[in-house]
């Protein structure tokens, strides 16, 4: 790690934490109840980096273990009444899914855009499934999964006292704290040898096994944390929003994941954090006006970014600014490997 | 009612605003307009039935402010667009009960929108109208659900259709909480007239090859079809049921059917002789009626292709709302509810409508209606309809401290398998 | 056996309904690897297209057989022109690029035409009797289509110089480009190509499921897992996968009901990929079209 990287980082965490130790003072409390659905899908958004930056693996479906999370936390909540041992097992069913999924995927060499189907599909298969569930016979211990309507999500509580529930600002904080824990664990993870073979099987996978390393194993091991971090996200959206609903597997969060981590860049993973928040305020901001078309701007917003801006905000403000200090070249050459290197203005490339 | 989970500081600092309201000189209110939030998906998938439903909101808003308000105040209508999404229903209710801290809340399609908001805006204690119509049996104080239920209008078409077909039905429903308990009131009805339920069907939102279905519907020969089917894919079973010819011989019958002006996607030939039931129709023939109509095309920015209970029921609630303004003298939440239970009631479009107090639900009218070449005429109507599959769940002249929704899982609440 | 007859012919019609809708991403998928995530959004202009024409008095055969392959031939060639060609050998950027595309269109057609359409085309051929079972005579009526237009696809990448060009550009680009081929117009046509027979499907469904802006999203997710079962070969993977997956979702709808048939068949296309990660036609049938 570079000084200048350790400073970026130390700058980063001063200000999360500063963040969250103001925003209830300042922000207004249905500010603080919102800001906790954005801080889940923003988690969500870095699982998906996670994987897909630093592992290559294109999930369309991360919505499954998302939505499983958020199942996990609701059910296990309602039955034990506490909620400690609900986001364990929360992000313990997201990681064991993806898991099974991913034993499933890479052993059996799928990859690519079959990767993408499949992973797509189950997320759909669960999106029909659990909106089938409406009726008292569908029920897991005490609590009914409740179908299209969905089931109630009790907020978290104390570890230690599960009959005192955790205000809207102080879910806030926690929401912050597993947001911030999970981004520096994710970065710690990608600095790690075990993020470093990841990084070097998406590059190239080929030359990865020859050297020795079992590409299936660490995709996999890569695979089941993002499937747990989004679990963890799952938790956070339940608590968010007090309700669990098999939306949560639809094609639409499905489609915002993939745009969080284009729109903030492949390869970083603060970019899908920053563009899950922002994309959260367009589109809530949208909702308001009523004037545009909700579908037509994001879907403007995908097509500008994938022509013009292919690797995200992050990665090209990056490449702009450490150009500009004139240290792009090593920078750069180390971030991307041995990708193939784009021109440093982002332009399309002309047809082959 | 109270939420205990709220310390007495959240509870001050969210009813801050109308608190400061209350204790300023009244000169300094009359300025201040009534706030009201509506939120309705007008985008996602659900804006065939928001779309409208908004507009005629707004144009009751509007008619409320030419005539000089309420109370002497105007409505200021602040519009959110959830966009068929729960997260966004959950997220705006609060933005207007915390945020914006308005007086009531128009809101609500789908059930599970319902659900997802009912909690918050209990907890910060701000009045909600629901406008659609639903499976019933929500029992909430602070909740009024204006649409009609199922003992209103399922009750009364499958005895009118099974008089005028015969006694073995077929139903199909929607695969979701709203398609099962229909299908479960529809069950029941057919057994107390005394007639057979043939088979029941479900099929998910998205199911546009209903092939299967039609061969099985002609291979139990039914005297009719009973349709909870829901949505935009949906309209493929009555095209596909038109394409095969089979509804010259066993007719149909729904109470969901023409809700989002469906009737008007499918040729008159695949919609004639369909009978069906609700609280309102374009077509029923009063100078009131006539009236709205011709006002709310002309006002709406928008087609409305047709006009339908979902639309007439969102002008009515408004309505029934600021009556219970005007009556109670003030928007202090606690004496709008009184007031409105004490009941209210408003002669619009639909005809009657009253508040039942021990539901929070309506006694209306409920009518048929005959679909030919593209336009529903009106058979029967019935009038003053109570809630009855409610009120057998729910007395909240008896227990107010309520806040259930006791048909979310099936209609074991109300003694029905 | 009225009853066996027919419910084959409703699950011949599942296939050939699976075939239909996956065969203009089929040839786009096939020739040029591109993967078309805006392809449910053009059949809903084909659907689009014809309830235009006939409103403006275009008879309705004329509408679905020419106007909507014309025209939504049309949108696809601007769409490579200002969109894919930018992104070719980018086979995840063009998907997300499609995406948007999707989204883009869904938005836009809603607010020309807003949420629903106000007019209605029925289907032109009434029903048909087998034994005491009425059937739709539409619905035979697309079976045999689908058999003529997959029969007409064959034909032009099989038979015309067009065909050569374009199987030629595929396999080698370069190569083509050497021998004096325009291997951009070459993309561009087959695009168009791929984008018409999409518009065709969409105009020939349009009376049977209705058109609405969001119709696009119901057959994306099937006919995206119709063309990755089946593979890169274009029709024999269409085919076989439309096949195995049609028969699956009509044989277990008809016994246990339509939830568990939508499930079945993206259950079966998960194995199907599982045991097959190339498609059927990775491993049978490689060198068919």
């Amino acid at each position: 790690m570079s000084g200048a990287e350790k400073t970026r980082l130390g700058l980063l965490a001063v200000l999360a934490i500063a963040f969250t130790a103001g925003a209830p003072q300042v922000l207004q409390l249905f500010t603080i109840i919102n800001l906790t659905t954005a801080i889940a899908l923003a988690l969500l958004a870095l699982s998906l980096g996670l994987i897909w930056g630093f592992g290559g693996i294109l999930c369309f479906g991360q919505t499954a273990f998302f939505g499983l999370g958020a199942y996990t936390y609701a059910v296990w909540a309602q039955n034990f009444g506490e909620t400690t041992g609900a986001v364990i097992a929360a992000i313990a069913m997201g990681a064991a899914f993806a898991a099974a999924l991913g034993y499933f995927i890479f052993y059996g060499r799928v990859s690519d855009v079959y990767l993408g189907a499949i992973t797509l599909v189950v997320t759909l298969v669960f999106f029909n499934l659990m909106r089938r569930t409406s009726g008292p016979e569908y029920k897991i211990g005490d609590a009914l999964l409740g179908g299209f309507n969905g089931t109630a999500a009790p907020p978290l509580s104390l570890p230690w006292d599960s009959s005192s529930m955790l205000f809207p600002n102080q879910v806030f904080y926690a929401a912050m704290g597993a947001l911030i824990l999970s981004y520096f664990g994710c970065v710690w993870l990608t600095r790690t040898h075990f993020g470093q073979v990841c990084a070097a099987i998406r590059e190239n996978e080929t030359r990865a096994e020859l050297l020795g390393y079992d590409a299936r194993a660490y995709k996999l091991g890569l695979f089941a944390i993002g499937g747990g971090l989004a679990g963890l996200a799952g938790v956070l959206i339940a608590n968010g929003v007090g309700r669990v609903t098999p939306d949560l597997f639809n094609l639409g969060y499905a489609a915002q994941a993939i745009i969080w981590v284009i729109v903030g860049g492949r390869g970083t993973l603060i970019g899908p954090i920053l563009a899950a928040f922002g994309l959260f305020y367009l589109t809530g901001w949208l909702g308001q006006q009523g004037t545009l078309d909700l579908n037509m701007v994001l879907g403007g917003v995908l097509i500008l970014f994938v022509l013009l801006l292919p690797r995200g905000v992050v990665p090209a403000a990056m490449t702009l600014a450490t150009t500009r200090v004139g240290r792009g070249r090593d920078l750069r050459a180390a971030r991307r490997g041995g990708r193939r290197r784009r021109s440093p203005r982002p332009a399309p490339e002309p047809a082959e | 009612m109270t939420l205990p989970r709220f310390s007495r500081r959240r509870f001050l600092e969210a009813t801050g605003a109308t608190a400061t309201a209350l204790a300023a000189p009244a000169i300094v209110r009359a300025a201040e307009p009534i706030k009201m939030a509506a939120i309705l998906d007008q985008s996602g998938g659900l804006e065939l039935l928001g779309r409208p439903m908004l507009e005629a909101t707004k144009m009751a808003v509007s008619e409320i402010n030419a005539a000089g308000g309420l109370l002497d105040r105007q409505i200021e209508l602040i519009t959110y667009d959830p966009q068929t999404t729960i997260q966004f229903y959950t997220q705006f209710a609060t933005q207007a009960a915390a945020g914006d801290r308005v007086d009531v809340v128009h809101a609500g399609i789908t059930s599970a929108s319902r659900e997802a908001i009912r909690p918050v805006l209990n907890r910060f204690q701000t009045l909600y109208f629901y406008n659609t119509l639903y499976e019933g049996g929500v029992c909430d104080y602070n909740n009024f659900c204006t649409g009609s239920t199922p003992a209103q209008t399922v009750e009364k078409l499958v005895p009118y259709a099974m008089e005028k077909w015969g006694k073995k039905v077929y139903i199909i429903a929607a695969d979701y909480n709203y398609g099962h308990i229909t299908a479960d009131w529809v069950q029941k009805y057919v057994r107390d007239n005394g007639g057979e339920n043939v088979a029941v069907e479900f099929f998910p939102l998205d199911v546009t090859n209903f092939g299967p279905t039609i061969k099985k519907i002609q291979t139990a020969k039914p005297d009719f079809v009973m349709s909870a089917l829901v949505g935009a894919a949906h309209i493929s079973f009555y095209r596909q049921y038109g394409a095969a010819g089979v509804n010259k011989e066993i007719p149909l019958a729904s109470t969901t059917f023409t809700l989002g002006g469906e009737h008007k996607l499918v040729s008159a030939e695949e919609g004639n002789g369909m009978i069906v039931s609700f609280a309102y129709f374009e077509e029923i023939d009063t100078p009131a009626n006539k009236k709205f109509v011709e006002d709310l095309r002309a006002f709406s920015s928008q087609d409305i292709a047709y006009i339908s209970e979902t639309t007439a029921r969102s002008y009515e609630g408004v309505y029934l709302w600021a009556e219970g303004v005007k009556k109670a003298g003030t928007t202090d939440r606690a004496a709008v509810i009184e007031a409105l239970r004490s009941p209210v009631a408003f002669d619009g479009p639909s005809g009657m409508v009253t508040i039942e107090p021990k539901t929070n639900h309506l006694v209306q009218n409920v009518a048929i209606a005959e679909l030919q070449d593209q336009t529903l005429n009106v058979l029967e109507t019935f009038e003053a309809q109570p809630p009855s599959d409610t009120l057998l769940v729910c007395d909240l002249d008896a227990n107010p401290n309520q806040s259930t929704f006791y048909f979310e899982n099936g209609l074991a609440a109300a003694g029905i398998d | 056996m009225d009853l066996f007859l027919s419910l084959v012919l409703q699950i011949i019609y599942g296939i050939s309904n699976l075939a239909l809708i996956g065969l203009g991403l089929a040839i786009i998928f096939g020739m040029m690897r591109v993967i078309n995530l805006a392809h449910g959004e053009f059949l809903m202009l084909g659907g689009y297209t014809v309830i235009v024409a006939t409103n403006n008095g275009v008879n309705i055969w004329i509408a679905m057989l020419v106007c909507a392959p014309l025209v939504v031939g049309l949108i696809g060639v601007i769409v490579e022109r200002v969109l894919i060609r930018f992104l070719y050998g980018r086979m995840i950027d063009t998907l997300l690029a499609t995406w948007g595309l999707s989204l883009f269109l869904i938005g836009l057609v809603t607010t020309i035409f807003g949420p629903q359409t106000t007019t209605t085309i029925s289907p032109p051929i009434g029903a048909v009797q087998i034994g005491e079972y009425g059937s739709s005579g539409y619905e035979m009526f697309l079976i045999i289509i689908t058999l003529a237009v997959i029969g007409g696809v064959y034909a032009v990448l099989r038979l015309t110089k067009l065909g050569l060009l374009a199987r030629g550009t595929m396999q080698n680009a370069d190569m083509a480009a050497s021998l004096g081929v325009s291997t951009p117009r070459i993309y561009m046509l087959t695009f168009g190509f791929g984008s018409a027979v999409a518009g065709l499907a969409g105009g020939l469904l349009a009376p049977i499921t209705g058109v609405v802006p969001t119709i696009g999203a119901i057959y994306i997710a099937k006919a995206f897992i119709t063309v990755i079962s089946g593979g890169a070969a274009i029709l024999a993977g269409t085919v076989s996968a439309a096949t195995l997956l049609g028969s699956v979702n009509g044989i277990i709808s008809w016994t246990t009901g339509p939830t568990l048939g939508e499930v079945a068949l993206l259950l079966a296309a998960v194995i199907l990929i599982r045991l097959m990660p190339q498609g059927i036609t990775g491993r049978f049938f490689k060198k068919s079209l």
